[in-house]
């Protein structure tokens, strides 16, 4: 026994750099198949669909990708784009986040340097999977920071599938959340790197991530509070150090320059709330370390006595500072918050005094089955992984915690937000299971070991030749193990190495001996709990799958529905805005509610009044207005507007449900946030939102009634709205200050036309019907004998 | 002379049958055929087959040309058809000239709703325009059925069925005009594609690519008014009627991977339907078409290179046809593009009609010299023109090989910069902190090493130990076992000498204040280890010597029995975590 042992004492070395060469090429294999997996759960729209861009906002940075790659970097950010907002237009260059679109654009220029023949629209539709499978990988790098590789691993694979990315991600969702989630993971990475290696070199990196970050998504503000946040929380607890001053001083210095660069942002990036944590927390920061370094040059008498001096007259120039800053910031109507962030700080502040944010379904707060849906079994794993970060709390793994807090705060308050709470689950789930993975195979271990042990040890009764024995089969083992067993001591390796940069004491060296001979469980436990733990991911898994297949691949441009004939395809969108592109001039201008002018510019080419990118509210209202006018007052409002068609979007044919009547209420509702004729009462009857036979007269009259149900009674006889279920108030009735132009297969979308002027003549004739009938009659008859007119 | 018209479809194709007499003393080599310049801005395609002898028989096609001859009214173009042997004095030549006019159907209103049906008016001349005095000639117009609101009546005119006839008109002099309007009802479709760019690429590694970008435009009456779904799906037969919702591509057989879709995506709208002999691609676009609307959409298929591409004489030829696959479309602007593999020389075209060409350069996939294109103009197209045109090109097989082997040698060339960046030290200074502390590192690393090697074999001469105290137990050989302990004393004191210098250079290494700690309680707690492992040897021996019991020798030790265990369980797991660094 003791021979062999003596034997492989002196090739050591050879076996152990070639096991970590082998778990360093196994990790490696592993992010590939991670990030395959990634891009191609996404691919279930491309597959089921086709490869088209999706939704709304996807259609405007598309367009602004391709003016992009058509007109280059200068006349982008110089562009003023006149087809939209008709007759105030809209800078373009000046007013979007420029990450995504940059991104996508350079893509397809270096593909196409390299003459591969991509389409814009290609390039486009597979940017956001290719950084999910990117935003995978900067999860293993910030998870590994934190728990070591073998959490890292968990964390990417489980954020390669979260239902909640996926929603924001499938190939066809050209959003900005599509690469802010990397940009944020990264940036996030990069923090936690330089923090616990102290380097300036990350510390610069991170500012560049960060700014990546600003040129992506106005989700950047989450960042620049939680990273202060955290420095604040590190100072608080006494864990300040020269690494913490590193890793945030030239964050906000470079940061905050940075972010100054982008348009969009400009000098918001100092003048607003947003950032004021920062710099106060920069300040803070310069004091703490301030007061360590006299610390160091003073004696502990001294250094009291220095210490209530500078207190006292700190204190006041502090306050003086904060009374200031406070009276600054008061004489803002907003306090110096922007309406989305002061939503999030107040979550009933939207419902109250924005309605166009609160019309907004992703601004909904959410409701508890969506996150289930979203984050499924992570909900359960995230509390494990929060004990887990606390088992041995270093800045990075309290990063995480706080990180998580407020990250499930803010999902909380919007729907969207849940996809910021997804990478955090995501990271403190794979520190869950792979803790928990860590310590059942280790108990397992541990048991086998004792178990093959018996024997020798019921023959002969020397303890130590089990000890070798044992020693001899951990290392066997440890080599068959697969990569979660093998990431599970380099996580503890780097967990020591973390609470040896903090204090180097004799009393590490314990600990770990303790921790291991705590935890082991008895193998069955640990058998039947590792199986439990394997088919509770299966479970998500399965779930994750069916989610990027069923839930969130739609392009919802396109509908299909299932019926006994097979699948029938709804189309009309498309239909009416290639109809409009080909059969109008180019010049005209298309009015509808704002949530299709995105589509309406990129896919029909024509001037709208107002799009997705809500910034003129009182230019949303007029059009809520006209909406919810009379034929004739909608008709003069529309013509004012130079207004050549009105598209609405009815979906009472075939039970769409997310029709224009359904969101009728809220252009009431915004336009009479700006308009006071127009009342919210008037078109309730008896607090109830109705248009059937009950509706008041004001609704069965205004326009958007009547755009939607004209000569709708005719197709079944009765009118019966699918949608609400119901048959509608008022059937027959005529346009008389538009025409149909045109209307879909499935009549979702309508277009009418707004008739000409009247000619004089005719206004005056109405006055002369009363003096002379034979006038009249003469001019009747020649308008008669013209057909054509 | 008889002369047929067929308007059934929406382009005009004209049929003049004629028999031409010499009446004068020379022999005739070419005939002249006129046309007033109205309508032959629009003549689309005219053909000539020519027969001499009294009975018809095989024909044989007559070249023709455009010519100007002198002191004929300059409205009039003119056509000459030469004769492939002159016509003798006396002789009589059957001749058939096929013609084909665009735009020939003027609708008429302009305008119309929904629910009328499409008027369109044809004027023309009851007489043959021609350039000869003409014996006996009649007209007679195919209508495509349907209502006739007018037409102009002369004494022999008949109206039967769906055709209409006028003549026979006699000795009929030179140029006389009498001019006819018909005015009908033709609910045809008039689609007219506004441009076809059909680009053709071919890939020798086994494809026809075909893709053909169309703009298509109803041509017939605008309509008036409003469009009413409602009336469009009750009642398509009546109101719309003047519309056309799909169009027929008959594709080749063996045609595969067809798309159709547009610049914003798929339109699913669409059938297929193949057999040996053809495929048939049923299209509908986005909407059906008034008069007036357009829409564009853009086709493609791949067809098996060897049913297109021959190769004759040391250079290969494209064949395949130059129109649209579309039934029944007017033209008006076609471009054929027909791009050649990359490395393609000495291209030729041998159309069957004139048309305007030039060359381009395209690139694509990984090009690096790009693809010749060749490029064929033609105004006017019409399904007669649907005849097959051949490219000639030298290309070497050789060259398909240049973009893979392009892929590999760049893979090979990434592949090779990680190795040689992996082996490298690119570090900017020698002196730099970071690269000292890197050096530094690495050599406190291999001490580490060897130091482990000697606490194991440490370990392995505390093994050493206990055997012979096993054996003691088994044997009762005292001696035996003092000589062991002896031998393992030296080697301890060896082996400590040997660890004194490395335990030195660590601890002197900046680098090692993570590992001193451990390193420094490792050797002491293995100096422990060793002196209790001496110390209970001791005792066991002595105990033996002095012929105790075995439970007493049990009892003495039990204490140390532990302590041991349980310092050599820290040794082995200290020595685990310096392994793992």
């Amino acid at each position: 026994m003791a021979e062999p042992v003596a034997n492989a004492a002196a090739p050591a070395p050879a076996p152990g750099r070639l096991r970590n060469a082998f778990g360093g090429v196994l990790c490696a294999f592993t992010l590939i198949l991670i990030g395959v997996l990634a891009f191609s759960i996404r691919l279930f729209s491309v597959i089921k669909y086709e490869s088209v861009i999706h939704e709304f906002d996807p259609y405007f940075n598309f367009r602004v990708t391709q003016f992009l790659s058509k007109n280059g970097i200068y006349e982008f950010w110089n562009w003023f784009d006149d087809r939209t907002w008709y007759p105030l237009g809209r800078v373009i260059g000046g007013t979007v986040y420029p990450g995504l679109t940059l991104t996508a654009g350079s893509i397809w220029w270096f593909v196409n340097a390299l003459n591969i023949p991509l389409s814009v629209e290609t390039v486009c539709v597979f940017t956001a999977p290719i950084f999910s499978a990117i935003a995978s990988w900067a999860t293993y790098l910030l998870t590994k920071e934190a728990k070591g590789t073998g959490a890292g691993l968990m964390a990417a694979a489980i954020l390669a599938m979260v239902p909640s990315y996926i929603s924001r991600s499938v190939a066809g969702s050209y959003d900005n959340e599509a690469v802010a989630i990397f940009a944020l993971v990264f940036t996030f990475y990069l923090y936690v790197k330089t923090l616990n290696t102290g380097s300036l070199f990350y510390a610069t990196l991170n500012a560049l991530s960060y700014f990546y970050m600003v040129c992506s998504w106005g989700g950047y503000t989450f960042i620049i509070n939680l990273i202060p946040m955290h420095v604040l929380l590190c100072i608080v607890t006494g864990r300040y150090s020269s690494r913490l001053y590193i890793a945030y001083a030239p964050l906000v210095i470079l940061g905050t320059l940075l972010a100054a660069l982008v348009p969009v942002v400009g000098f918001n990036a100092v003048l607003t709330s947003e950032h004021f944590a920062s710099f106060l927390v920069f300040i803070i920061l310069h004091v703490v370390a301030f007061v360590y370094y006299i610390k160091g040059l003073l004696t502990p008498r001294l250094f009291k006595m220095a210490m209530t001096l500078v207190i006292t007259v700190g204190l006041a120039v502090c306050f003086a500072v904060v009374a200031i800053l406070v009276a600054l910031v008061a004489s803002s109507p907003t306090k110096g918050w922007s309406g989305r962030s002061l939503s999030l700080l107040d979550p009933t502040y939207a419902s109250k005094y924005i309605p166009i944010i609160a019309s907004v379904s992703e601004h909904q707060p959410p409701t508890w089955p969506s996150y289930f849906m979203d984050i499924n079994v992570l909900a359960f794993l995230v509390p494990a992984g929060i004990i887990s970060c606390f088992l041995p709390l270093s800045d990075a793994s309290s990063f995480m915690v706080l990180y998580l807090v407020t990250a499930v705060y803010f999902s909380g308050v919007m729907v969207r937000l849940m996809l910021v709470l997804a990478p955090a689950a995501c990271i403190l789930s794979g520190i869950a299971l792979s803790s928990a993975f860590d310590v059942l195979t280790r108990s397992m271990k541990f048991q086998l070991s004792k178990l093959f042990d018996d024997g020798p040890a019921i023959s002969g009764n020397g303890s130590p030749n089990g000890s070798s024995a044992s020693t001899v089969n951990t290392s066997s083992s440890k080599n068959e193990k697969t990569e979660k067993s093998e990431a599970a001591p380099k996580e503890k390796q780097s967990k020591k190495n973390r609470r040896k940069d903090k204090e180097v004491t004799e009393s590490v060296s314990v600990k770990p001996k303790k921790e291991k001979r705590l935890s082991v469980l008895p193998l069955e436990a640990s058998i039947v709990s590792t199986l439990l733990l394997i088919a509770l991911g299966g479970f998500y898994v399965v779930h994750c799958v069916w989610a990027a297949a069923e839930a969130y691949s739609a392009p919802s441009i396109v509908l299909t529905s299932r019926s006994r004939e097979g699948l029938h395809v709804f189309d009309d969108f498309r239909e009416a805005y290639a109809w409009l592109s080909h059969n109008t001039d180019v010049d005209d201008k298309v009015a509808s509610w704002w949530d299709y002018g995105y589509q309406t510019t990129a896919m029909a080419n024509r001037t709208v009044i107002v799009d997705n990118n809500t910034w003129n509210n009182t230019h949303i209202a007029t059009v809520g207005t006209a909406m919810s006018s009379p034929e004739k007052a909608a008709w003069e409002i529309f013509d004012s507007l130079d207004v050549k068609y009105v598209l609405v979007v009815f979906g009472g044919l075939v039970g769409y449900p997310s029709d224009d009547i359904n969101k009728f209420l809220w252009m009431v509702r915004i336009g009479g946030g700006e308009f006071p004729h127009i009342k919210e009462p008037d078109y309730l009857r008896d607090g109830q939102y109705r248009v059937d036979a009950q509706a008041t007269p004001t609704m069965l009259n205004c326009l958007m009634y009547k755009l939607c149900y004209y000569r709708f009674v005719e197709t079944d006889g009765k009118g019966f709205d699918r949608v609400r279920g119901y048959e509608i108030g008022k059937k027959h009735f005529k346009l008389t200050h538009f025409e149909e132009v045109f209307t879909t297969h499935h009549w979702m979308v309508r277009i009418y036309k707004l008739k000409p002027q009247k000619n004089r003549i005719r206004g005056k004739l109405k006055k002369l019907k009363s003096q002379s009938s034979k006038t009249s009659s003469t001019l009747a008859a020649g308008r008669k004998k013209n057909p054509w007119q | 002379s008889k002369r047929s018209l067929n308007f059934v479809s929406s382009i005009g194709v004209t049929v003049f049958t004629k028999r031409v007499e010499n009446a004068g003393s020379e022999p005739v080599s070419k005939v002249l055929l006129a046309f007033p310049n109205i309508q032959a801005k629009n003549l689309a395609a005219i053909r000539a087959f020519g027969t001499e002898g009294k009975v018809k028989g095989l024909s044989s096609v007559l070249p023709i040309e455009v010519v100007e001859p002198s002191g004929v009214p300059p409205e009039l173009t003119f056509f000459s058809a030469s004769l492939h042997k002159p016509l003798q004095k006396g002789k009589i030549l059957h001749l058939d000239v096929l013609t084909v006019f665009t735009h020939f159907l003027q609708p008429f209103p302009e305008e119309i709703t929904q629910a009328d049906s499409q008027l369109v008016v044809f004027q023309d001349s009851s007489h043959y325009l021609s350039p000869y005095p003409v014996k006996v000639q009649t007209l007679s117009i195919r209508l495509p059925g349907g209502r006739v609101e007018s037409y102009t009546k002369y004494g022999n005119t008949k109206l039967v069925d769906s055709e209409l006839k006028y003549g026979p008109y006699e000795d009929v002099p030179p140029f006389s005009y009498n001019p006819i309007i018909v005015h009908f009802e033709n609910n045809n479709p008039f689609a007219v594609a506004k441009e076809l760019i059909r680009e053709i690429e071919i890939s020798h590694w086994g494809n026809v690519q075909i893709t053909e970008h169309y703009n298509i435009v109803h041509g017939g009456a605008r309509l008036k008014g409003e469009f009413s779904r409602l009336d469009y799906q009750s009642r398509p037969y009546a109101r719309g009627v003047s519309s056309f919702r799909h169009l027929i591509a008959r594709l080749p057989a063996r045609a595969h991977s067809i798309y159709y879709r547009d610049e914003i995506g798929n339109i699913s709208t669409s059938h297929l339907w193949s057999d040996s002999k053809k495929t048939q691609l049923e299209i509908e676009p986005r909407f059906p078409l008034f008069g007036g609307w357009q829409t564009t959409f853009t086709i493609g298929y791949g067809l098996p290179l060897q049913d297109f591409v021959f190769s004759a004489d040391g250079k290969r030829f494209l064949n395949i046809t130059f129109g649209s696959p579309m039934e029944e479309i007017l033209i008006e602007k076609l471009i054929v593009k027909v791009v050649l593999p990359e490395g393609s020389k000495d291209i030729d075209v041998s159309a069957p009609f004139p048309t305007n060409q030039w060359q381009e350069v395209k690139y694509s996939h990984l090009d690096i010299a790009g693809r010749p294109v060749l490029v064929l103009e033609k105004p006017d197209v019409i399904p007669e023109h649907n005849l097959h045109f051949q490219v000639y090109y030298k290309f070497n097989n050789i060259s398909l090989l240049i973009e893979p082997m392009m892929l590999i040698t760049g893979f090979f060339l990434l592949f090779v910069a990680c190795i040689a960046y992996m082996h490298t030290d690119m570090s900017i200074s020698k002196n730099s902190p970071s690269y000292l502390a890197k050096l530094q590192w690495d050599e406190v690393q291999a001490t580490v090493q060897q130091i482990q090697g000697i606490f194991h074999q440490c370990l392995a001469v505390h093994d050493k130990l206990e055997t012979s105290l096993h054996d003691l137990s088994r044997t009762g050989d005292a001696k035996s076992c003092k000589a062991a302990r002896k031998a393992a004393d030296a080697q301890f004191k060896e082996l400590a000498k040997e660890l004194k210098p490395l335990l030195l250079s660590v601890q002197s290494s900046p680098q090692s204040y993570q590992i001193w700690p451990k390193l420094d309680d490792l050797v002491a707690k293995e100096r422990e280890l060793q002196d209790k492992l001496m110390a209970r040897h001791a005792t066991v021996v002595d105990s033996v010597e002095k012929k105790q019991r075995g439970q007493d020798i049990e009892n003495r030790i039990s204490s140390q029995q532990q302590k041991i265990a349980a310092l050599r369980q820290e040794v082995e797991s200290l020595l685990e975590y310096l392994s793992e660094i």
